[in-house]
């Protein structure tokens, strides 16, 4: 892991990586909105609204997979020092807060046709908009300290006390009475999902991680030149 | 009605499904260039600088 602790190494990776990565995103993503949209037949019950599916379900994964990302990258920040993890960790927060935005909005269009509301404060929306405004706790934390270093640790301890979310997202469903389905990809006994809508569904979701991928290369760039800027610059006030 | 008239109808459910696709695409698309325009300023920024830099090196060398 310290080989890409070199920031310089890491720029020249991160160059190769995000166009890529942004390619295949591209890729997958007009594919999967193929499928979604034109070759997967409305269901049964639910009609075309099904289809919003496979753009809710990708954004809700990503919701929680940032935010695991992000509570990882602050716990190696935390442990180890790693001088790019804090980096890693800020720059996956607009991304994961503009998934969970998603996730929460597309889950409304699709409450209003099938369960006649856009809202209910049930477990799984309120713990979605909990992480939701973790996110912007997160990064207003980090504007908020002038100090780059107290910054980041403030910042990870923050995201790490967050991190108790996630599971109580993804369990909210068993745990408590809910207008929201339980999970129908990710349990224990192999998805209750028919494969002509599992395969357009992973493939979105794949389309989003790999989007993910490349936003977090670029991010992760400016946050090291911004980083650099405000070095030059602290010389030049010193000199 | 035809082909894509019912595509576009999406079962009477146009009004939920292309606002769900379309909302999606334009804040991915939006994080997507605020990201990588905030990367470019930042490149042309540093770039100066370390041109200053230099520039003010080999003045007083």
């Amino acid at each position: 892991m310290h080989y890409f602790a070199n920031p310089a190494r890491f720029t020249r990776l991160a160059g190769i990586i995000q166009p890529w990565a942004g390619a295949l995103a591209a890729i997958l993503l007009v594919v999967g909105l193929y499928l979604a949209l034109v070759v997967v037949p409305a269901d049964y019950q639910q009609g075309d609204t099904v289809r919003i599916m496979f753009v809710h379900v990708p954004s809700a994964w990503m919701a929680m997979f940032c935010y695991s990302f992000l509570a990882v990258a602050s716990a190696i920040a935390l442990i180890w020092k790693h001088p790019l993890a804090d980096l890693a960790a800020k720059a996956s927060a607009p991304i994961g807060a503009g998934f969970t935005f998603l996730a929460l909005v597309t889950g409304s269009i699709w409450g209003k046709p099938m369960w006649g509301t856009w809202w209910v404060w049930d477990a799984r929306l309120t713990s979605v908009l909990i992480l939701f405004f973790l996110y912007l706790g997160y990064m207003a934390l980090w504007q908020s300290i002038e100090d780059g270093q107290k910054a980041a640790k403030a910042a990870a301890v923050l995201a790490l006390v967050g991190a108790i979310n996630v599971p109580i997202i993804k369990f909210s469903v068993d745990w408590w009475n809910t207008l929201h389905q339980p999970a129908s990809v990710l349990r224990m006994d192999g998805p209750a999902i028919h494969p002509s809508m599992l395969w357009p569904l992973l493939i979105m979701a794949l389309a989003f991680k790999a989007y993910f991928v490349a936003l977090l290369m670029a991010r992760m760039r400016m946050e090291l030149n911004l980083r650099r800027i405000r070095a030059l610059r602290l010389a030049e006030r010193t000199s | 009605m035809d082909g894509m008239g019912q595509f576009f109808a999406m079962g009477g459910y146009a009004f939920y499904v292309w606002p769900a696709f379309a909302i999606v695409l334009v804040v991915m698309a939006l994080l997507w260039f605020a990201s990588v325009r905030g990367w470019r300023k930042s490149e042309q920024t540093l770039a100066a600088l370390r041109r200053n830099r230099r520039q003010r090196e080999s003045d007083e060398a």
